[in-house]
């Protein structure tokens, strides 16, 4: 392996020389085990896939896709159904998206379009990414002695002036629909946020001057060009504030009151997929943590599907856009 | 004389225009309103962290003594009591996940970013990363169940542990990738020119370079995870005593809180808010240790 020609250049004491056979076999043994450890990651998934839908077995062999459409979780007959979790989750996540997106989306526009002094900017950005790493069993305990009560008077009053109304159609007792969107929402505005200041960011300063000189005011260019552009990776900021919420667990456990009924009233307690697997595991016997299983694996599929468009969302986009500019 | 009067002319004919926009003018009265409404969203925006961060200092400062960090939960009726298990099983429980899942996300993180980085391989790995990095905690918690709390028979450490380092994977290997890619490509010419195999540039130039950006990654994997507690529920539990063996129900200050928050009794609440303001703290301190980290870059 050690031709002439290396040898000339490289002379026997000097610190240049051509791998040793040793060197070699520790170069080609660390490729095969970095090889192993990036498939790991692949592996980890279908495992995960794996190994849930196996625990899972049982519970849809029995169940079937009744489990999806049932509303009763009684242990004592072993009658399983998830329908209100499902509909708690996704009413919930959907609420904080529309709260928790927007303001995200609207502290994105502005850290990133000149409305504060870059260093002023800087640690508003900072108190932001200080939002996102709170546990979120603090949020809940917050939720439960702070958010509750200071809603809970305007959420009665709603209640009785304008009960006919199904949003508001039962009243405020504690933990609830209403809260634990609301403290849900707080969790993923950083999330929101810090993906579309990426986004705006990524508009090139071009297409921002331009719009400028055409004389538009500051928001008519904000609205009519800047979130246009950079319209991509904001939907993927929601997508995935989206599949955050989905999978939030332990705030909502504390908040959102534990009960299997399907309502539209935002002040009525509900249950999700991820606060009935915590809620009830602890103490399950054998058939209910099956059926939580089955539960576990739903919640699985439909967190992985809304990641996958998320991430796909975000790589495309960014694609195009670094091909443009 | 003709040439005065032309020079009149041209200065004044050609006045430059007030580019200023008229006060009444609607469009400037539409952007200044959506002005003052962007900046209430942002004040809205900080209240919580500060609403958060009051209830912190005021409810769980007023607990905060040193027999938190030497006594026992109590029960029910009790007064007094701490939580210095659930402050040792939160640092063991990180610590399994550190030196599980540091070493393996590195080695992946060089073949994304040095041996192969335009590979199919590299393209899904990095993919799945970055999705798994969305993944919700219970369900790692119910994984690693299902592979190691049935496998062992018990709740454990070691089980908590593990479903910790599932979660903190994806991160510590996308941040190492990040900062392995930013080593000069210099460098890397550099070594191989001297003779140096692949992996020994990666050992002996690229790790040693990229080494302030991937501790920022791992201290924020950490700062994530040890605030973590769905995954605790079906791994470790909880305990009330202190911790004898790996093998078995360890406490946890996010299980401590979680279980506490429900209890009818101030004492208990007390203790939450101060095991809160002790989780935060530590969080607090490992994201200001990543930024730290992170400024001693070449």
């Amino acid at each position: 392996m050690v031709t002439s020609a290396f040898e000339r250049a490289a002379p026997p004491g000097s610190i240049a020389q051509p791998p040793s056979s040793n060197e070699y076999l520790t170069d080609r043994g660390f490729r095969a085990l970095a090889v192993a450890g990036a498939s790991l990651i692949i592996l980890l998934v279908a495992y995960i896939l794996w190994e849930i839908g196996a625990q899972a077995w049982s519970a849809i062999y029995r169940h079937h896709l009744g489990f999806l459409i049932s509303t009763n979780w009684n242990v004592a007959d072993e009658h399983f159904g998830i329908l209100p979790e499902i509909w708690g989750t996704l009413y919930s996540s959907m609420l904080a998206l529309l709260i928790g997106g927007f303001l995200g989306l609207i502290v994105a526009i502005f850290l990133t379009q000149d409305f504060l002094p870059l260093r002023i900017a800087q640690v508003f950005s900072t108190i932001i990414e200080m939002l996102a790493a709170i546990p979120s069993v603090v949020f809940g305990l917050w939720g439960i002695f702070v958010v509750i009560p200071v809603i809970r008077p305007t959420a009665n009053w709603l209640n009785e002036t304008l009960g006919w109304i199904p949003f508001f159609g039962s009243s405020l007792s504690g933990p609830g629909l209403l809260p634990a969107a609301l403290v849900l929402a707080i969790m993923i505005l950083p999330t929101v946020a810090a993906i579309s200041q990426d986004a705006l960011n990524l508009v090139p300063y071009r297409t921002k001057e331009a719009a400028y000189g055409m004389g538009t005011t500051r928001w008519e260019a904000i609205l009519k060009v800047m979130l246009p552009t950079a319209a991509g990776g904001i939907a993927s900021a929601m997508v995935l504030g989206f599949g955050r919420a989905l999978g939030e667990t332990m705030a909502l456990a504390m908040l959102i009151g534990n009960s299997n009924q399907i309502s539209l009233s935002l002040f009525a307690p509900a249950q999700t997929l991820a606060s009935l697997l915590a809620s009830h595991f602890p103490e399950a016997g054998q058939s209910e943590r099956q059926a939580l299983m089955y539960a576990a694996l739903v919640l699985l599929a439909i967190t992985l599907i809304v990641n996958m468009m998320g991430t796909a969302i975000m790589a495309v986009t960014q694609r195009r856009i670094s091909g443009r500019s | 004389m003709n040439e005065q009067v032309a020079i009149k002319n041209f200065r004044t004919a050609g006045d430059a225009p007030d580019l200023r926009r008229s006060w009444t003018e609607r469009r400037g009265v539409r952007s200044f309103i959506l002005t003052i409404g962007a900046w209430i969203v942002a004040l809205i925006a900080s209240v919580p962290l500060f609403s958060v961060l009051y209830m912190l200092i005021v409810q769980g400062g007023s607990r905060l003594s040193l027999d938190l960090f030497t006594e026992l939960p109590p029960a029910g009726f009790e007064t007094g009591g701490g939580f210095g298990n659930a402050i040792v099983g939160t640092l063991i429980m990180v610590a399994i996940a550190s030196v599980v899942s540091i070493p393996l996300g590195i080695i992946a993180a060089t073949y994304l970013a040095d041996l192969s980085p335009d590979s199919k391989l590299s393209s899904t790995t990095r993919f799945l990363a970055k999705v798994l990095t969305g993944f919700p905690s219970i369900l790692a918690g119910v994984f690693v169940y299902a592979i190691l709390v049935l496998a062992m028979g018990t709740y454990s450490a070691w089980a908590g542990g593990i479903s910790l380092a599932v979660l903190m994977l994806p991160t510590v290997i996308l941040t190492a990738e990040e900062a392995m890619k930013t080593v000069p490509r210099m460098m890397k010419d550099a070594a191989h020119g001297m003779g140096c195999t692949r992996t020994e540039t990666i050992w002996k130039i690229v790790l040693p370079t990229a080494l302030p950006g991937i501790l920022t990654g791992v201290m924020l994997g950490v700062a994530r995870v040890a605030g973590e507690s769905a995954p605790l529920l079906f791994t470790a539990l909880f305990s009330n005593y202190w911790l004898r063996s790996l093998r078995e129900p360890t406490a946890s200050l996010s299980i401590l809180i979680y279980n506490f928050s429900s209890m009818p009794f101030d004492n208990q609440i007390q203790l939450a808010w101060a095991a809160s303001l002790i989780l935060v703290l530590i969080v607090l301190v490992f994201n200001i240790l990543s930024r730290v980290l992170g400024r001693s870059r070449i």
